[in-house]
């Protein structure tokens, strides 16, 4: 069985007397462990797709399962519950909440989920160190540069380990030297914890590192291929 | 699962000092809220207070036993016995602080000149005075030397209606047990004053065994007037005393002896609450305002942290617990002010500018404003209890935005 499972997804948005297709019938099957690059132009469906699969926008039609669970037919409450536990986020924005530190960001989502707090300290602490953040804990999110927050929000997503990790345009502010030592932590968390990572993205860099490449236009699949990691 | 309270509560904290001058004001309009609140109630307690009191002083007494025919006719024919043994362990336990008998009877006082109805008491001079008369009250003169004193004391007003003066005769008319006119002259060896005008026109005191002797009462009396120690509550004092007299009396509190004064009271507490209900009213529009102002500022955060996985109520109660530090600050400061204003006015205001308006409603011409704890305790209750309602809907609001429209608000 399939980790997600998205069988004829569709979504679309009213604009003046246009309908827009954000999703026009996507079926995808994405095994546990997988790493997917999602990529094509603006406004293809890339984000849509992203959020639907999260639960955080709704569908006008098709089914979502993630781990044989109908995520399109859950609630609120639920919803909530499998983003807490199950997914994690990196938003094209990097969404940090403005009146906490950086750590207090990461741990944010273990605090919520009930982490004790030493557990919270040692992992955010530990994770901080990894994306390259040591030193600049305390720090406001208006203290860092735009790629500290972009990091900050990467180790806010995978400091508790999710099965599945979404992120949108991760690498969108980062340097080169950054971007291949956060994709290389997230192919490490992928092949040492079977981390499934759906990414979009427009950076060719980051197309490189997936094991499947999907590519969407116009709210569909026109391409779906595995390729072979450099 | 359960609520992350500490992240929540560092979270609703910081939020408030965001905009530190949107929250400084509305802290301000609660404090100010909150000062009104307690203070007014205060100085309405004040005056309830006082104008219950003042009846206290003129019925006097909390509880008063009467033959049970006396206060349909308040003459010598419905007169009573002087207390015994059983009712005298009663009046001098420990729930009684004062207690005196005395006669009470209609009669009619005249001058040279002038001649008026008045209240005739026959007192016992050191009862009196235990039971709530103030030697400071007397304005010329002196008060009765005892209950055998042969003088008369009277009101200041009552002097000037009857054109007479300190160390003059008057004569006082009622009738005995027989129904034949019972007369006496007295000197007037005292003029008193009093809150109320009416009382300095309509009692005059002399010693009850000089009455007794005038009405050919023997030592009868007509009332026992009883002071315990807590006039808001004069039903224990009340019962004990019903179980230590003979039939054919009734004992009643001063609630039932004026009803008026009773109704007063109860419509007090009512009052009181409404008054705080509207003054929250107001301040609920602000509060309202504040709240829904700094969630429309945080859309995309309230976004992100339902994409993180916060349920809707877990919104819902950091929303609450913003709203809740808020009232609480507001809270603190507000009681401070209010007692901090109310304690160096603990001596009395002088309201003596309207004091003919004050008389009216039976209160006197200083204002001691009252502070009781259980409006204290309501005025705080009212804030925190209407300030959570209040807040439900701005966070209601915010748990209802859908996570990827809130995310994309700019």
């Amino acid at each position: 069985m399939s980790a997600i499972s998205c069988t004829d997804l569709c979504k679309y948005y009213q604009q003046g007397d246009a309908v827009i297709k954000g999703l026009d019938h996507v079926s995808l099957d994405i095994e546990q462990g997988s790493f997917i690059c999602l990529s094509g132009p603006s406004g293809s469906g890339k984000t849509t797709l992203l959020n639907t699969i999260g639960g955080l926008d709704s569908l006008d039609n098709g089914e979502i399962s993630i781990d044989g669970e109908r995520v399109d037919l859950l609630g609120k409450s639920a919803l909530a519950d499998l983003r807490l536990f199950r997914i994690g986020f990196v938003f094209q924005s990097y969404n940090l909440i403005p009146v906490l530190s950086a750590r207090e960001n990461v741990e944010f989502v273990m605090q919520v989920q009930g982490v004790s707090a030493i557990e919270r300290k040692q992992r955010s602490l530990r994770i901080l160190k990894e994306v390259g953040l040591e030193g600049m804990e305390d720090r406001r999110p208006a203290q860092l540069s735009g790629g500290q927050q972009q990091r900050v929000a990467v180790a806010r997503a995978i400091v508790s380990q999710p099965k599945l990790v979404l992120a949108d345009e991760p690498t969108a502010n980062l340097d080169s030297q950054s971007m291949k030592k956060l994709m290389a932590h997230f192919r490490e968390l992928n092949l040492t914890h079977k981390v499934t990572f759906l990414i979009a993205t427009h950076d060719q860099r980051v197309m490189a590192w997936a094991d499947r490449h999907i590519i969407m236009e116009d709210g569909r699949v026109i391409s779906d291929e595995l390729q072979q990691t450099s | 699962m359960a609520l992350p309270v500490r992240a929540m509560s560092i979270l609703a904290w910081r939020n408030l000092w965001r905009n530190y001058r949107r929250t400084l004001i509305m802290l301000l309009a609660i404090v100010l809220g909150v000062w009104a609140m307690i203070f007014m109630t205060a100085l309405l307690r004040g005056m309830v207070d006082d104008m219950v009191k003042q009846g206290i002083t003129a019925l006097p007494g909390h509880v008063q036993v009467h033959a049970a025919a006396y206060r349909d006719d308040p003459s010598v024919t419905h007169s009573m016995p002087a207390p015994e043994e059983k009712l005298l362990d009663v009046l001098n336990g420990h729930l009684v602080k004062a207690w005196a008998g005395r006669v009470s009877v209609p009669a009619m006082i005249s001058s040279e000149y002038e001649n008026r109805g008045v209240s005739l008491l026959g007192v016992d001079s050191e009862a009196e005075l235990a039971l709530g008369f103030k030697p400071d009250d007397i304005l010329e003169g002196r008060f009765l030397s005892g209950s055998d004193d042969r003088g008369i004391v009277i009101g200041r007003k009552l002097m000037q209606r009857l054109e007479t003066r300190l160390g003059k005769r008057v004569v006082l008319m009622s009738q005995d047990p027989d129904n034949s006119i019972a007369e006496r002259g007295f000197k007037i060896v005292g003029i008193f004053k009093a809150e109320l005008e009416s009382r300095e026109e309509n009692f005059v005191y002399a010693g009850r065994d000089v009455v007794q002797e005038m009405l050919g009462l023997g030592t009868g009396i007509s009332e026992i007037a009883v002071l315990g120690h807590d006039y808001q509550a004069p039903q224990a004092l009340s019962l004990n005393i019903r179980a230590a007299v003979p039939g054919g009396h009734e004992v009643l509190t001063w609630l039932e002896l004026d009803p008026y004064l009773a109704t007063m009271m109860r419509v007090m507490n009512g009052f009181v609450l409404v008054w705080m209900v509207v003054i929250f009213l107001a301040l609920s529009f602000g509060l309202v305002n504040t709240l829904m102002m700094a969630i429309f500022e945080r859309v995309r955060e309230i976004g992100l942290m339902r994409a993180l996985g916060m349920r809707p109520s877990a919104i819902v109660y950091q929303i609450l617990v913003e709203s809740v530090m808020l009232l609480l600050l507001g809270l603190l400061v507000g009681n401070l002010m209010a007692i901090a204003t109310i304690i160096p006015l603990k001596d009395g205001i002088d309201i003596s500018a309207v004091s003919q308006g004050m008389e009216m409603m039976g209160a006197s011409s200083m204002l001691f404003p009252v502070l009781l704890w259980p409006d204290l305790l309501l005025a705080n209750g009212v804030v925190i209890v209407l300030g959570i309602i209040t807040s439900l809907l701005p966070a209601w609001r915010a748990a209802q935005y859908r996570p990827v429209e809130a995310l994309s608000r700019t």
